[in-house]
């Protein structure tokens, strides 16, 4: 086992997965010399330009021909340079991507992958920066997965490819090189759907995914030193389908719940944490239930000054749980 | 003895596969009107319909190997699904949203064909996202070794959206085995072509993406099956796409919901009605004695009797149970 970083964990599963079934194959703009991430790194060199494809600057046809693929026996794996280049492929991922199977009543599927660098606070401005999840989380017939690990990003990424049903595999892109962890070089998969409890505790449950988790597990040890409040801290990894009775069961015991994600907050992901808390554990309420997100400015401006107004950090989530737990 | 395969004009088919050629266009059309008819009384919210354009599609799909060759079709393809192997039967069963409807079980609307078996690839309303299905399905052809070809179908309208233009650009690079069938009937709804492009023949389009672009009287079945026989033969030696743009008139409003005399004369419709590819294809088959006119009236007869039965067939059958509604979101685990 090697501490790796999730850029080198994600180009694993890729070329484990590749190696694993002649089916698998990826295709994108630039993967063919790596990609700007460089996560598909050394495929071509391995599988050859027809299994490591670099497809003409079009994303709506780099989704739409990993469709006709995946009908037709393969198992594409898509990679759309940025997140924020991923809108001109929204109608071929929800009208056909997600319905298709719905609406031939189970007889045709799409077991496609797309991945794609999602997230801010790496300067990269409006238009590399953005959190895509809600939009698709909102789409019954996909599954949205948001990593910001090694050890995640290479289990959920086998499991995506893995999946039968169409999948958006989202890395955020400031995790790429941001941290090493361990990750077995063996064979392993994490299940689609299941939350991690990254931390256990037994004052407030804060519900997170993505890079959030990393900088919520900060505050969280910073509050408890300080003030001796105990978080529980919830990485859903899956958005869609997303763990309910894992946030739950917490909050039913912590009776307090924080949910904390770098989207803007109207509309996003959280907001449907926040519902389903309100509607299903209410009775075991003490508090709030309370989010932290980006404001509703587009995501993220380019000065690191601005962004960094913007964009939740470790300090202000533990602002936020000090807030709550005085509640 | 001369035959009928040896008369110019006839692309070496037989006397049967004529015979044939005109039963599936008389098919196609019969199948529309039946289909529309149920709308009007009131035994199915919504019909979309191709008459007029059955040389088009029966042309195309009759070059193809059904099963084997893959079809993306629109909304008006009633001639390439019933070509193809799709039956009245079918259509009718989709058009009144029956459990049993091999194309989406009362999930999607009529006119949106699909077989797992014959290849025919379930489609959406958004126009032309198929096409870069096709592009996706041919390059796995191409990935796996497989002599298929791809042949996917839109309208004059459709051929503006970016996705097909996307699509032929990447099939041109990988000279993937692609046939683009663009039905130009001339006006996408109430839009004239002179509307929607800057060009008269869109097959001109094909040489910018680097492969033959072809326009071919698509009323002619003959000149259509003629054309989309050496693109199919382009296509499975590897040669890579072909563009058939197959000018035609649709004969009959857009959808059951459409009323076309707002946007052009009865006058026009009835001058096309007179060149449409069945009359036309009927005097041909006369002309060059493959048929009589009883003959042609037998024929007709047995498709009328096809489609009777299989209306009261459709009729009778159930709708889905509501207890299903939920299901084949997902792929379900075994």
């Amino acid at each position: 086992m090697a501490e790796k970083t999730m850029v080198e964990a994600v180009r694993d599963a890729l070329s484990d997965e590749m190696r694993r079934d002649e089916r698998v194959f990826v295709l994108g703009e630039d993967v063919g010399g790596g990609g700007v991430f460089r996560a598909t790194e050394g495929l071509r060199d391995e599988f050859g330009e027809d299994r490591c494809m670099d497809t003409p600057l079009a994303e709506a046809t780099i989704v739409g021909a990993s469709i006709g693929a995946s009908i037709n026996g393969l198992l594409p794996v898509a990679e759309i340079q940025f997140a924020d280049f991923i809108h001109p492929a929204f109608d071929q991922i929800v009208s056909e991507a997600a319905r298709l199977h719905y609406r031939s009543n189970g007889a045709w599927s799409c077991p496609i992958t797309v991945r794609t660098p999602y997230g801010a606070g790496v300067h990269g401005g409006p238009y590399h920066s953005q959190s895509i999840e809600a939009f698709y989380a909102h789409v019954p017939g996909l599954k949205v997965i948001c990593v910001a690990s090694p050890y995640d990003a290479k289990g959920l990424l086998k499991s995506a490819i893995r999946d039968p049903n169409p999948v958006m595999f989202l890395e955020h892109k400031k995790a790429y090189r941001l941290f090493r962890e361990e990750v077995p070089d063996e064979d392993y998969t994490i299940p689609i759907g299941v939350a991690a409890t990254k931390r256990e505790g037994d004052g407030m449950t804060l519900v997170t995914y993505g890079l959030m988790t990393r900088y919520s597990l900060e505050a969280a040890e910073e509050v408890r030193g300080d003030d001796g409040i105990s978080v529980e801290v919830i990485d859903l990894r899956t958005v869609s389908p997303w763990d309910k009775d894992c946030v739950l069961e917490s909050v039913r015991k912590t009776g307090k719940a924080l949910i904390v994600y770098e989207d803007n907050i109207s509309g996003g992901f959280g907001a449907e944490v926040a519902a389903t808390i309100a509607q299903e554990a209410f009775d075991f309420l003490d508090g709030p239930v309370t989010r932290i997100a980006s404001p509703d400015v587009p995501l993220a401006p380019y000065s690191g000054v601005l962004e960094e107004q913007i964009l939740p950090n470790p300090q202000k989530i533990a602002a936020g749980i000090r807030k709550l737990a005085a509640y | 003895m001369v035959s009928v395969s040896d008369v110019p004009g006839a692309q070496g088919l037989s006397e049967n596969q004529l015979r044939e050629l005109y039963y599936e266009m008389f098919l196609a059309r019969s199948v529309g009107e039946r289909a529309r008819m149920l709308s009007r009384m009131g035994k199915g919210p919504f019909a979309v319909t191709g008459e007029g354009h059955e040389a088009a599609q029966v042309g195309t799909a009759y070059a193809m190997t059904p099963g084997k060759d893959w079809a993306l079709t629109y909304y008006r393809d009633l001639g390439v699904a019933l070509t193809l192997g799709m039956t009245p039967r079918d259509l009718l069963l989709a058009h009144l949203a029956r459990a049993e409807s091999i194309e989406s079980g009362g999930r999607n609307m009529p006119s949106h064909f699909s077989s797992v078996d014959l290849h025919i690839v379930s489609g959406s309303a958004p126009v032309s996202t198929q096409v870069p299905h096709a592009v996706g399905i041919a390059l796995a052809s191409k990935l796996r070794g497989l002599d298929e070809v791809a042949v996917v179908y839109f309208g004059d309208g459709g051929a503006s959206v970016g996705d097909v233009h996307e699509s032929m650009n990447f099939a041109g690079v990988h000279k993937l085995a692609v046939i683009f069938v663009c039905e130009n009937n001339q006006y996408a709804i109430s839009v004239p072509a002179s509307k929607q492009a800057a060009v008269t023949d869109l097959s001109i389009r094909a040489q910018g993406y680097g492969f033959p672009g072809v326009t071919v009287d698509g009323n002619d079945v003959l000149a259509v099956y003629s054309v989309a026989k050496e693109a199919v033969g382009r296509a499975r030696n590897g040669d890579g796409p072909t563009f058939i743009e197959a000018k035609t008139y649709r004969l009959v409003p857009h959808t059951s919901d459409d009323d076309d005399s707002r946007y052009r004369s009865r006058e026009e419709v009835a001058e096309w009605a007179k060149k449409g590819p069945l009359v036309r294809f009927a005097a041909w088959l006369e002309e060059n004695g493959v048929v009589s006119k009883d003959e042609i009236g037998e024929t007709e007869a047995k498709a009328m009797a096809e489609i009777d039965a299989a209306t009261e067939y459709a009729e009778a059958a159930p709708a889905p149970d509501p207890a299903t509604a939920m299901r084949h979101v997902f792929v379900e685990e075994e």
